[in-house]
């Protein structure tokens, strides 16, 4: 409503400069008319389209649009292109084509013929602001519904449902039936209805489109119906009159409307004086100091209320100052009148209709969020999934505690980000990177095995140091190298967008496909602990270094490949991580925390704990944003403490290894 | 006569290996017994019961005259109760001196307050020095325990169960790695301490058994196999054929 | 009694004087005693980094003692400098909000005034509405107990929970690291009531003694900070000398047989984690003042791990290792981030220490969890050695402790 406004003074502000700039010009001479019909209109209508004011130009508009004039289509859009052109000499209008910067070849609009190349200085160019274009493309719109072109048509449609309007409805519903794509044919259905609901003035059909249509989640069709229960609360002396649609009587005091901002409508509506702020109190107080007093109360007394509420009774009485509003008063002003939420749509019987109409969709639209946010919280619960899947299987089988997990997943996403400098295909470019970051991490992991984790095995806590020193080299290296600023990693074109399952329920590709590939590492995990060898060394060295040993399997070797198979998950989790979020130096510490809380509520030594871990945590976040969607730092914050409760009944995690083989 | 700890119909399971199943045993208050059974008879999980590291599925663990039940107290409560342990591996305070180790366990309030302004008396240092010079170690009570020989820092171990005065004293494998002549010192100290209080020993070594001279209880799969004297059980057919037998 | 005491640590008396040394020398040589040697700023950064010891102190009696490593001793220390920048924002700003309303003719009444400071301090998140909890930011005394009340009700609720459920090890790192993280996030927010990211600034400005110049206060602060720091070694030396401290290191090394003992562990844990909350919350009320500004960003995750690193660095289990760890690390960082390290030209790069100096330092405390476990307190342990040559223990960290306890429960 306000960019309207705006716009609108925004045009009147142009147009009156454009016209100050026309003074000069000298106006048709309508003595020379020319027989043919359009030019005719044309002069009728041009001390108007000379003219060009948005405030004006309307009838010129209409004139030429309901001329039924064959060529009333091809003027109006040779104007809405700044095609329409006066000649000077005789004020007659054509249509312009330039031939080089000084020359113009002028056609009649009624032959189509060109009638000559005139010099640039002899002609008058019509240059329609954008508030008389957008007039001029409303005018088309009737036209431009039956254009042959379907491409044209669905412009047509696209402009009436941008801005919509009475006039529109009649060509609309008369170009349905003509209209032979189906696409487009139901598309003007449906633009049809939604405007016999806003502005159809026969309230009984209006009802029963609202009928029809009741049940749609469409937003357009929620934007065309919430303007008719729209209210304003209203105070009135005595009784409400006749013939306004009442939503409700509000009591002042009771309720959502307190007895202040009952009176400040009042005042408002110019029903009652307005009562004095305590701001206007103290200046008044201030304007009338005489000897250190005011009204016989010394200055150094008025730090309390009370004193300056006698000072002030004082100067009233003296007649230096309005009166207060007392209380008493302000009672008796409210009595006196009665307070209405009033519906802006006269007809009762509409906001019925439409109300009703509300909460049917009201109730689909509840349960169509309710899937949306599943939809969300698997997503994020993927995400989670995939950041702690790698830390599954070093803390998780191995027990090392990796603090520097969060800089794999960084270094994975910058893989990717490099990979996509040199390699522009983007589709091309992930496929590269990730085996590329895999590799990348997966050595990283080794040397880190090799060269620290080794010795600090059994001693958690200093793995932990150790790891987290790790961790700050590795963020401020990447700092050094790729700078402060977000670093993008592209997806491919063809996860762009999202799929739309109507207006409330959507999902976007990129998160679809985080899952499927939260899915994939699930498989490819379960698969090498369960059928591989590796993974058979690797359960095998966790539960008894010393058996597994001496039965030929080399400890040494398992740990190292172990640990870089996590670190290397990471790595791809980054490339996955970092098509929906920033590449940042910070991008690992922003998930390591939330990931080691993933496979301690789930139950550490346990993948399908971790999926649990990441599903509870990836929907209590997204519930409490829901709840609270202002604020995703708060849910993080509850998130936390509900985990910090979680472990008290759940000390294990959510699925635990019990007895004695979990150890303690 | 009453007895000092009586469990009664315990069971308990991990992930369904059933550990201890019906285990009923009871000790009186001045009394040595010895445990036997081969491994995974629930030797352990049996002290662990007892002790309240591990709770039972079913059944009872009654305690003292007034018989009130240990399941459900902190195993900290418990040994406040009376109840000592000492473990298979000899667990003392490596890092800190024997008289630290002894002080430590020495029976005194063991609240964080009444500890912190703690500083011990006269009365206690001479009890110190007495248990000290009982388990051998009167010379080695400024030494860190961690420099002991391991026989050393099993009779430190069981000198501090000592110093805690408790009323029922849990010992798991007590000789294991001692030389013949530790063997004896320690089977002197156990002795001497059923003198005075309940002893459970649980055992691997028959010899050391033997020396012991007291009733035998055989455990198996979790429940009691046979109990009497040593001679009596290793009599019994069933006890040959699961254990002595092999 | 306290005469054995001390004989018994003579550690504590060497100290102690170095530390009475060190503060007497910087007061003499300071701005604020007219030698000029020392900068104001530079005082400043003593003072700090005399704070920043007694929380690594903290951090020493719960890691390198108990074997705790909590990750949230910095949120501990960041809260108590939250409450007294409270009143010292509160109170600074009623002090100019009513020198200009005294310039009013008509004086203000209260609740003017209130409303006034609220503006002053809320308008930064577009609020003017005192939140309640600073109910009591008008009072010193109450802002003062809530110094220690705060961090030691919340290190007593969350120990409890942990503890209870026997949460131990990293896992019980992760947890504390959990609630630091929750606690920023939660402070980082606009309505959490104490400005979000803005943070509480301008606390360097003692309410009421603005003629007093900062080359002074800043003295003041200092010898604030080394009392603070010596009573707090001298408590901490107190408990860990006695029986106390026997069990805490009992705790560490083993803790199912402190357990057996009949002591409760959970309660002793608690105490010494809530107690230490508190010495943390004292140092951060005695740090922020000097820093003249808190922000949620102090507490996140990383600074409490940063402050595990002094601890390690300086030599676990051990008190003086803690503080000269804190003091070594903190100052050197300062001067290696603040700009005065010069540049290391290679020929084909040039090494900007701003840059580098965190590789350095993270690479460097790899180096000593792998080489040095015992830090640079160490060190210490090869001169008395050689005067001591029967004192041949293997050192037990709380890392191969907790190997211990594992097989003693097979």
């Amino acid at each position: 409503m306000r960019t309207t406004l705006l716009a609108g003074l925004l045009v009147l502000l142009s147009s009156l400069a454009a016209l100050s700039q026309q003074a000069q010009t000298p106006l048709a001479n309508p003595g020379t008319a020319d027989p043919s019909p359009m030019q005719a209109v044309l002069q009728e209508q041009g001390a108007l389209i000379l003219k060009s004011s948005r405030k004006t130009i309307s009838p010129a508009i209409a004139a030429l649009a309901d001329s039924g004039l064959p060529e009333a289509q091809a003027v109006l859009e040779a104007w809405q292109v700044k095609a329409l052109w006066m000649r000077i000499s005789d004020g007659m209008f054509f249509r312009g084509e330039k031939l080089d910067s000084k020359n113009y070849r002028l056609f009649d609009f009624d032959t189509g013929q060109a009638v000559g190349d005139v010099a640039k200085s002899d002609l008058k160019q019509i240059k329609p602001n954008s508030g008389i274009r957008a007039l001029i493309a409303t005018a088309l719109v009737q036209f431009q519904l039956s254009d042959p072109d379907p491409a044209r048509r669905a412009d047509a449609l696209l402009a009436i449902e941008r801005a919509p309007g009475a006039d529109l409805l009649a060509p609309l519903r008369a170009s349905i039936e003509g209209e032979v794509d189906p696409v487009l044919q139901a598309r003007k259905r449906r633009i049809a209805q939604l405007l016999t609901i806003a502005y159809d003035s026969d309230v009984p059909r209006r009802v029963a489109t609202i009928e029809q249509m009741s049940g749609d989640l469409g937003l357009d069709l929620r934007g065309t119906l919430n303007p008719l229960v729209t209210t304003g609360l209203q105070a009135f002396a005595g009784q409400i009159p006749e013939g306004l649609n009442v939503a409700r009587r509000v009591e002042p005091g009771a309720g959502a409307l307190s007895q202040d901002a009952a009176y400040d409508i009042l005042v408002a509506a110019k029903l009652a004086p307005a009562r004095l702020s305590s701001d206007e109190i103290r200046t008044t107080l201030a304007a009338h100091i005489e000897g250190g007093r005011v009204g016989g109360v010394p200055l150094a007394q008025l730090n309390k209320e009370d004193a300056r509420t006698r000072a002030y009774a004082a100067l009233v009485k003296a007649g230096q100052a309005p009166a207060l509003v007392s209380a008493a008063q302000i009672s008796a002003r409210l009595n006196a009148h009665v307070f209405a939420e009033i519906y802006d749509e006269p007809s009762a019987v509409m906001t019925h209709a439409a109300q009703a109409a509300l909460k049917t969709i009201a109730t689909q639209v509840a349960v169509g969020q309710a899937v949306d946010l599943t939809l969300d919280a698997l997503s994020l619960a993927s995400i989670y999934f995939l950041a702690a899947i790698g830390l599954a299987i070093t803390f998780g089988v191995m027990g090392v505690i990796n603090m520097a997990h969060g800089e794999f997943i960084m270094m994975g996403a910058y893989t990717g980000y490099v990979v996509q400098q040199v390699i522009p295909n983007h589709t091309v470019s992930i496929l590269v990177a990730v085996p590329l970051a895999f590799a990348v991490t997966f050595a990283a992991g080794v040397a880190m095995e090799r060269l620290v984790i080794r010795w600090l095995y059994n001693r958690p806590l200093e793995t932990l140091l150790a790891t987290f020193g790790i961790s700050i080299a590795l963020q401020q290296l990447a700092k050094n190298i790729f700078g402060t600023q977000a670093r993008p990693l592209t997806a491919p074109g063809w996860l762009d967008g999202a799929w739309i399952i109507n207006d409330v329920v959507s999902i976007s590709y990129i998160r679809i496909a985080i899952f499927m590939l939260a899915l994939i590492f699930l498989g490819v995990f379960l698969f090498i602990m369960r059928r591989t060898r590796l993974g058979l060394e690797t359960r095998a060295v966790t539960q008894n270094r010393g058996m597994a040993a001496s039965m030929g399997i080399n400890p040494e070797r398992v740990n190292m490949l172990t640990f870089g198979l996590g670190s290397g998950i990471a790595g791809i989790a980054g490339v996955a991580i970092g098509l929906f979020a920033k590449v940042t130096s910070e991008l690992g510490s922003d998930y390591i925390v939330q990931s080691f809380m993933t496979v301690v509520v789930g139950g550490v030594g346990n993948i399908w704990g971790t999926l649990a871990g990441a599903t509870m945590i990836g929907f209590f976040q997204k519930g409490v944003e829901w709840l609270n969607p202002s604020n995703t730092l708060a849910a993080q914050t509850y998130m936390i403490v509900f985990i910090i409760v979680f472990i008290q009944f759940r000390p294990r995690g959510i699925i635990a290894l019990k007895g004695r083989a979990a150890g303690d | 006569m009453s007895m000092l700890l009586e469990v009664s119909g315990v069971s308990v399971s991990f992930d369904g290996f059933k550990a201890i199943n019906n285990l009923s045993f009871a000790i009186g208050a001045a009394e040595m017994r010895a445990i036997i059974g081969p491994n995974g008879a629930g030797k352990t999980t049996f002290m662990d019961i007892v002790t309240g590291k591990t709770k039972p599925d079913a059944g009872r663990v009654i305690w003292g005259e007034r018989n009130i039940s240990l399941l459900g107290m902190s195993e900290a409560r418990i040994a406040r109760e009376g109840v000592g342990r000492k473990f298979q591996k000899p667990t003392v305070f490596e890092d800190q001196t024997v008289l630290e180790n002894l002080l430590m366990a020495l029976r005194a309030p063991r609240g964080p307050l009444a500890v912190m302004f703690y500083r011990p008396s006269p009365v206690d240092l001479t009890r110190v020095e007495e248990l000290a010079s009982e388990i051998g170690l009167l010379e080695a009570l400024q030494r860190k325990s961690g420099e002991l020989s391991h026989g050393q820092k099993q009779w430190l171990e069981i000198g501090m169960l000592l110093a805690q005065e408790p009323r029922l004293l849990l010992v798991d494998e007590p000789a294991a790695g001692m030389t013949p002549a530790e063997r004896e010192h320690t089977t002197a100290i156990l002795v001497e301490a059923a003198k005075t209080r309940a002893v459970v020993v649980v055992e691997h070594d028959m010899e050391f058994v033997r020396r012991l001279d007291c009733r035998v209880t055989v455990l198996h799969e979790g429940a009691v196999l046979a109990e009497g004297s040593l001679d009596h059980v290793t009599a019994n057919s069933q006890v040959i054929d699961v254990y002595l037998g092999r | 009694m306290s005469d054995t005491f001390l004989k018994r640590n003579p550690s504590t008396l060497v100290f102690l004087a170095v530390l009475a040394l060190f503060v007497l020398g910087v007061t003499l040589l300071a701005d604020g005693a007219g030698a000029g040697v020392i900068s104001t700023s530079f005082v400043k950064t003593l003072g700090k980094t005399l704070c920043l010891a007694l929380v690594a102190l903290a951090m020493d009696l719960v890691w390198g003692y108990t074997g705790i490593l909590s990750l949230g001793h910095f949120a501990f220390f960041g809260l108590g400098g939250y409450m007294i920048g409270m009143w010292l924002m509160y109170a600074r700003t009623q002090a100019i909000v009513v020198s200009s309303l005294s310039e009013a003719p008509i004086p203000a009444t209260e609740s003017e005034i209130v409303d006034a400071i609220g503006n002053q301090i809320f308008g930064v998140v577009g609020s003017s509405e005192f939140p309640l909890v600073w109910m009591f930011a008008d009072s010193l005394l109450m802002q003062l107990v809530l110094v220690v009340a705060v961090p030691g009700l919340l290190a007593l609720v969350f120990g409890w929970l942990a503890f209870r459920s026997r949460v131990t090890g990293v896992y019980l790192s992760i947890l504390t690291q959990a609630m630091t993280l929750g606690l920023a996030l939660y402070l980082f927010q606009n309505d959490s009531g104490l400005r979000g990211n803005n943070g509480l600034s301008g606390l360097q400005n003692l309410p009421g003694l603005d003629h007093v110049p900062q080359a002074t206060l800043s003295i003041w602060f200092f010898w604030a900070s080394g009392l603070a720091l010596a009573l707090g070694y001298l408590f901490a030396a107190w408990i860990v000398s006695g029986k106390f401290g026997s069990v805490l290191r009992g705790i560490r090394d083993n803790e199912a047989r402190v357990r057996f003992l009949g002591y409760s562990v959970e309660g002793y844990k608690l105490f010494i984690f809530t107690v230490t909350a508190i010495i943390a919350g004292i140092a951060g009320a005695l740090y922020y003042p000097q820093a003249g500004i808190i922000n949620p960003a102090e507490i996140a995750p990383v600074a409490s791990i940063y402050l595990a690193v002094w601890v390690a660095i300086g030599g676990r289990g051990r008190l003086y290792g803690a503080v000269i760890g804190a003091v070594f690390v903190s100052l050197v960082s300062s001067w290696f981030t603040g700009g005065q390290a010069p540049d290391v030209n290679l020929g084909f790069y040039t090494l900007k220490w701003v840059d580098w100096w965190l590789i350095v330092l993270g690479l460097s405390f790899v180096l000593v969890t792998l080489f040095a476990p015992r830090g640079i307190g160490g060190l210490v342990d090869l001169w008395s050695d050689r005067r001591q040559p029967d004192r041949h223990g293997a050192d037990l960290g709380p890392g191969v402790g907790a190997l211990r306890e594992k097989e003693a429960e097979q």
